[in-house]
């Protein structure tokens, strides 16, 4: 049946055989199978979009996105931008769109750093920090999200007032109506001091490629981290010194029946980071946990045989070779995250799938309304991705 | 075993410490070795002790010590739930007591609820019989077929004597058995054809595949739920309707089939490529070789991802919660909407996560112990 028998191609370089039109050739069989299956798929996307076609018409649903230009008229609660529910659909989406991403991006960030603590906890030797780590990712990986976001949301209902709020610290406040957190009065010398550490950490990076060359010439390793303290830490101080050292610190205090001042954590948002961060650490943790078993145990005592402290075991040897196990999966737990983030519309987190569900709902215009929500969705996957894969590359093996 | 058990046992002689004298010394040495090997590491077992002691007491007293486990009934025919309102340090279980034959099958006819019982029984069969390496082979499909058969005629009822339930009646645990369990039959076979269609040579074969793949993997499972209860009934002809549990299983399949289909396409690319090339050697066609060399061979090797895939999709299809489908979860929070029950969701939480936790960790220890056996011929 196959031709792979009377296959000359190792022997000598093909000859062109000519076509013809019978099921013995491979060819003719490759583009029968391919005709037929992009037939079929075709046919019936086709079908599909025929039949919407005329059930749209026939129920007189409008269709484009003209209504992104209407007033929107649906009242948002957290928004970065200024909104309110007189302006379009557009806006609306804008606000959601940003507040998944506040949402998705806080969630990296805390799940990366509670997940990477809780892997090396459960290698740790003392036998209760590792039987706790193992409880804990075992649980947490056990149940699922939705439930857990709900449970976090009814524990936060559950507790009292305002007036009668946890205050486990001076300055925060845990109550019914979310987290208040204490702040400093921003103003611009603090915006102008974090510039100055983007530039000091530009500086740094440049500082230590330019040593890295000159080890290269002369073997002479040189220290990177004076320049990095004073490019990244002194230099700021100084900005913020020269601008007059403000710092007035922003306390919330009860006034009322709610707080003022400070930084305010609503319970949703504060349920949906919780629920998510929890969740995705004990995922992250066992993404750590493997990478750090996976270095194999020679690269250790290989280490320690050229007499390498044990810090720099870990950062020379052990953590490079980790990284490259760990950085594809932790790239789909960092795309999780985002996705999972859209089970905000359960617990009224107004997310991009909360506002475009109540547009749809409120347009009737259920295509582009679902249109949107993947379209965002994807180009969120995709840079993630794509960033991710960078830095695999960046990091990845030299090979022949 | 033997040769490196010897330089052990060598060492262990030369270094072994005295032997305690009181009775317990060996416990002594391991918690020396184990929790106060250090000034750092017994500063953190201590601190890590007094936690866990001081949440496990509150924790303790919330769920037993103050909990009622019962309430009486008011004068208006309803629970009377005063006594746990006024008890705010201790759990409620008398919402578990009074609802928990409606969080485990929803609104089935209550005098027929040992069919729902029956089917989840079935169920757990179902898993135990496959998980057993015993019927790793095409014994598995009949078993599946009359198993799934069955479940179906013990839900609907109408034949045998059993009255007819309809569909909108169902609700609780079966359905997210039946939308998990459903969903990875269908979405298994539709998975293995996208993993060969991804690894094929025909170019427009592989672009339908690779797009579906990517596109369903990154857009939400919520996403396509919605689009399965506000689209699909506009994809279908006029008069032809579908009910809405049918079209969230269809999304759960299609949102399944892509992640299983990148499971088993990491065990098609494990196979060495000598037995591709063995196969083409002997002369098999495509589905010869594939079905006889290939897949056998694959499927093996990804049974604990296979596992672990279907733990996430155990988990997810409580998403369904958001579209309103009557599962597990949806019958929890419904059980508590009532106005006298209102305040014990978190009890409701608990119990509900009690048994999602039995199945998901059932599962993860089986594959886990697999992984350990499949595993073993490569440590040493």
């Amino acid at each position: 049946m196959s031709s792979a028998s009377d296959d000359p191609r190792h022997a000598r370089p093909a000859p062109r055989r000519s076509f013809r039109l019978s099921w013995a050739d491979e060819r003719v069989r490759n583009l029968v199978w391919q005709v037929l299956v992009v037939g079929l798929v075709g046919g019936f996307v086709y079908w599909l979009w025929s039949n919407t076609a005329h059930n749209l018409e026939v129920r007189r649903i409008a269709t484009g996105f003209d209504f992104l230009g209407r007033e929107a008229g649906l009242p948002i609660a957290e928004s970065l931008i200024p909104y309110d529910p007189s302006m379009t659909y557009l806006r609306a989406l804008t606000v959601g769109v940003l507040n998944t991403l506040k949402v998705a991006l806080a969630g990296i960030v805390l799940a990366t750093i509670l997940g990477t603590f809780l892997g090396i906890a459960r290698l740790s030797r003392n036998w209760l920090v590792a039987k706790l780590a193992y409880w804990y990712v075992e649980i947490v990986r056990d149940l699922p999200l939705l439930l857990q976001l709900l449970f976090w949301y009814a524990l936060l209902q559950g507790l009292p007032g305002p007036r009668q709020a946890l205050n486990p610290i001076e300055g925060v406040y845990l109550s019914n109506r979310g987290l208040k957190l204490p702040f400093i009065e921003w103003e611009p010398a603090h915006s102008w001091a974090l510039v100055a550490v983007a530039l000091g950490l530009l500086a740094t990076l440049f500082y230590r490629r330019a040593m890295r060359a000159r080890q290269m010439r002369d073997g002479v390793p040189r220290r990177v981290w004076p320049f990095a303290l004073l490019a990244m830490i002194g230099a700021p101080v100084g900005v913020w010194w020269a601008m007059g050292a403000p710092f007035t610190p922003d306390v919330p205090v009860l006034r009322g029946f709610n707080f003022r001042g400070g930084v305010d954590l609503s319970p949703e948002f504060f349920a949906l980071l919780l629920g998510l961060t929890l969740y995705t650490a004990g995922f992250i943790a066992e993404i750590v946990r493997a990478g750090i078993l996976a270095v194999h145990q020679g690269q250790w005592e290989a280490a320690q045989a050229l007499g390498l402290p044990r810090g720099k075991v870990l950062s020379l040897v052990v953590l490079p070779q980790a990284l490259r196990v760990i950085i594809p999966p932790m790239t789909s737990q960092f795309l999780n995250i985002t996705k999972n983030s859209s089970l905000a519309v359960a617990i009224g987190y107004q997310d991009i799938v909360s506002i475009a569900n109540t547009t749809l709902n409120q347009t009737g215009q259920a295509i582009e309304g679902i249109a949107i929500i993947m379209l965002v969705y994807l180009s969120i996957s995709l840079s993630i991705s794509l960033f991710m894969n960078w830095y695999n590359a960046k990091i990845a093996l030299v090979e022949r | 075993m033997n040769e490196t058990a010897a330089p052990t046992a060598a060492h262990s002689a030369l270094s072994a410490p005295r032997r305690g004298p009181a009775q317990g010394g060996k416990a002594v040495a391991w918690m020396r070795e184990n929790l106060f090997s250090s000034w750092w590491s017994t500063a953190v077992t201590l601190a890590l002790a007094y936690l866990l002691i001081r949440y496990a007491a509150s924790f303790i007293d919330w769920a037993f010590v103050k909990a009622i486990w019962s309430v009486p009934t008011g004068a208006n025919g309803l629970p009377d739930t005063t006594s746990c309102r006024d008890n705010p340090g201790g759990a409620c279980w008398a919402v578990i007591a009074e609802k928990h034959r409606f969080i485990l099958f929803g609104t089935y006819p209550y005098e027929e609820h040992w069919r729902p019982m029956l089917v989840c029984c079935l169920f757990v069969g179902l898993y135990i019989v496959s998980a057993m390496r015993r019927f790793w082979n095409w014994r598995i499909v009949p078993i599946w077929l009359v198993t799934l058969t069955l479940i179906g005629i013990l839900m609907w009822g109408g034949v045998f004597g059993l009255s007819y339930v309809p569909q909108e009646r169902w609700g609780g645990l079966p359905i997210t058995l039946i939308l998990a369990t459903f969903g990875l039959a269908f979405a298994f076979p539709l998975a293995i054809l996208v993993a060969l269609g991804r690894r094929s040579r025909l170019p427009a074969i592989k672009a339908i595949c690779v797009l579906y793949v990517e596109l369903i993997r990154g857009v939400p499972l919520i996403s396509l739920l919605f689009m399965a209860s506000v689209m699909f009934p506009l994809f279908l002809p006029e008069g032809m309707n579908i009910d809405k549990l049918l079209r969230a299983q269809i999304a759960i399949i299609l949102f399944a089939g892509a992640y299983l289909a990148e499971v088993v396409r990491g065990g098609l690319q494990a196979l060495p490529k000598g037995q591709y090339e063995a196969a083409d050697a002997l002369g098999l066609s495509y589905w010869k070789k594939t079905l006889l060399v290939v897949l056998p061979q694959a499927l093996r090797i990804v049974i604990p991802p296979l596992v672990n895939t279907f733990i996430g999709f155990f988990k997810d299809t409580s998403l369904v919660l958001i579209i309103g489908i009557f599962d597990l979860l949806t019958a929890g929070k419904t059980a508590f909407m009532e106005p006298h029950w209102q305040a014990f969701g978190v009890e409701v939480y608990v119990v509900l996560g009690i048994i999602y936790f039995i199945f998901c960790f059932a599962m993860s220890k089986y594959s886990a112990g697999l992984e350990a056996e499949l595993n073993r011929h490569r440590r040493r």
